[in-house]
């Protein structure tokens, strides 16, 4: 185990620390203690280490992640797991805005509740939040799987393409192009095998799912005469 | 970009830490906003029937002294002067109409950047760490307080462009965003009789509360009807005589991050400025909704 004191070491040297292990394999697990609301902690990791931080985390904490398992103890700001490509990213707390976005791969667990735009332009990976999204979530995803426990805000989905997005409770309205769809046996059983990997206690069965209706994507040839 | 900080210190116990616990919080949020610091303090009440001023005047090492005297010289009763840089605290015994007509005939290039029973409002331009040590904020005691530092986006950086602005007795503004139907609502608002010292986006804010309370709206109604009517990105925290309100438009990409414990609650941009209070690591700490007002006050 490697403590490292953010009272003590900055950002940048810590971030370089872990830099140095990319492309390794590991090795010994990280602690980090001391975040007070810092910035940037644990940014663009590329090994499979695993690393706990011991309190509040402020903007884009574990951005860019490949392959690490990332925990905050805590609450994180905002853009938290930012454009991750692969790994875990689990927050005990609750998240900021933008939790997610742009996520390629990878899992980012919120054990408690997520603000707006949670997973904005999501292109793989999945989300799951054991409590509520705010407003927004979801725009523009493309692809991979937001899951809500608890409720979603208003204009969840907007404009979105062909991500899957299964909340178990109320959904404050639904983004333009975004509309529920059946919920299958094989949604259920994969819903299921996230929430299990997730650590998320969820019965599969109370979700229900939305997606895209596909009528924003693609030109539409009736629409011509309006170029 | 700006930073926002507010404490509420709910105990009168603690009040004489309130400075000590306000300078770190601003002072975090530094680079947010590198321009100008500004801070609203509420302390040490006037008697019934005083008023408290606060005045500024860029010039260090003004002459308040004359215009502490003709105050007191016009308006029968003791005057008070404390002098903080180019700031001065006056209060007298005159109504607020009479100070100001006082003050406009006298010495019309003193400002007044608040008036009430409690509140003291300073802004200055400059880093805001110098800004808080010039000021000793950190020996400064009180009920609560507001502060903000400033990344100018919609006008000159000056010590009048700074917040806090006052929005009435013992009221004042701290905004971090930009409206974009400023200019508009100033016209509107001016064709009221209401005068604007600036072209900033936030002193305009600041001037439609206070026309809506003067129609007779409350501070909540007021937050309420400024959804509709201010178009733009804001999070507001507005300093009351007795506590402070927040207020975040409905899209709310503008940070806020609220905290409270037995003894305060903390308000602001990032949490960073909130994390070295006593009690942070045990406080409920959570994100302020969308266009939702929330407040407290001792009452």
């Amino acid at each position: 185990m490697i403590t490292v004191d953010l009272n003590r070491v900055d950002i940048r040297e810590l971030n370089q620390r872990l830099h140095d292990l990319n492309g390794d394999d590991g090795r010994a697990p990280w602690r980090i203690v001391g975040p007070d609301g810092r910035h940037s902690i644990a940014v663009g990791l590329n090994a499979p280490l695993t690393v706990v931080v011991e309190g509040h985390v402020g903007y884009y904490c574990a951005g860019m992640n490949q392959h690490a398992d990332v925990t905050v103890n805590g609450h994180a700001g905002p853009g938290l797991a930012e454009n991750m490509m692969s790994g875990t990213v689990r927050v005990t707390g609750n998240a900021s805005q933008g939790a997610g976005a742009s996520a390629h791969g990878g899992l980012l667990v919120i054990e408690g509740d997520a603000s707006s735009r949670c997973g904005i332009s999501l292109k793989g990976g999945d989300i799951v939040v054991g409590g509520s999204v705010g407003h927004m979530s979801a725009f523009m995803a493309q692809a991979g799987r937001l899951v809500v426990c608890g409720d979603a805000g208003a204009g969840l989905g907007d404009s979105i393409y062909e991500a899957e997005l299964y909340v178990a409770g109320s959904v404050g309205g639904l983004g333009a192009d975004c509309v529920e769809k059946d919920m299958t046996d094989d949604h259920r059983r994969r819903l299921a095998e996230l929430l299990c990997r997730a650590g998320i206690d969820a019965d599969a069965g109370s979700f229900r799912r939305y997606g895209s209706a596909r009528t924003l994507y693609n030109f539409h040839v009736d629409h011509a005469g309006a170029y | 970009m700006c930073g926002i900080v507010g404490l509420f210190l709910k105990q009168e116990s603690l009040e004489p830490s309130l400075g000590e616990w306000l300078e770190p919080m601003l002072v975090a949020m530094a680079d947010r906003g590198p321009d100008s610091a500004g801070f609203a303090i509420y302390h040490d009440p006037a008697p019934d029937g005083a008023l408290k001023l606060t005045l500024y005047h860029p010039e260090t090492g003004f002459d308040w002294e004359t215009i502490a005297e003709g105050l007191g010289t016009a308006f029968a009763g003791r005057v008070d002067l404390h002098v903080r840089v180019t700031h001065a605290v006056i209060v007298v015994n005159a109504s607020e109409a009479d100070a100001r007509a006082w003050l406009r005939r006298h010495h019309p290039d003193v400002r007044i950047t608040s008036v009430g029973a409690a509140i003291e409002i300073y802004k200055e331009k400059g880093l805001p760490d110098d800004v808080a040590d010039s000021y000793a904020i950190r020996q400064m005691t009180g009920s609560h307080a507001l502060a903000h530092t400033r990344m100018a986006t919609e006008s000159a950086v000056t010590t009048e462009h700074s917040h806090p602005f006052s929005t009435g007795r013992d009221l004042c503004l701290v905004h971090n965003g930009s409206l974009s139907n400023h200019n508009r609502l100033r016209s509107e608002l001016e064709r009221h009789g209401m005068t604007f010292q600036t072209d900033n986006d936030s002193e305009v804010a600041a001037g439609y509360l206070t026309h809506r309370m003067a129609e007779g709206a409350s501070l909540e109604e007021a937050l309420e009807s400024s959804l509709d009517d201010l178009d733009g990105f804001f999070t507001f925290a507005i300093g009351t005589r007795d506590g402070f309100a927040v207020l975040r438009d409905g899209i709310a990409c503008k940070p806020a991050v609220l905290a409270e414990t037995d003894q305060w609650v903390a308000m602001a941009s990032e949490y960073r400025s909130i994390a070295h209070l006593p009690g942070a690591a045990g406080a409920r700490i959570w994100e302020p909704a969308p266009a939702t007002v929330y407040a407290w006050s001792r009452n």
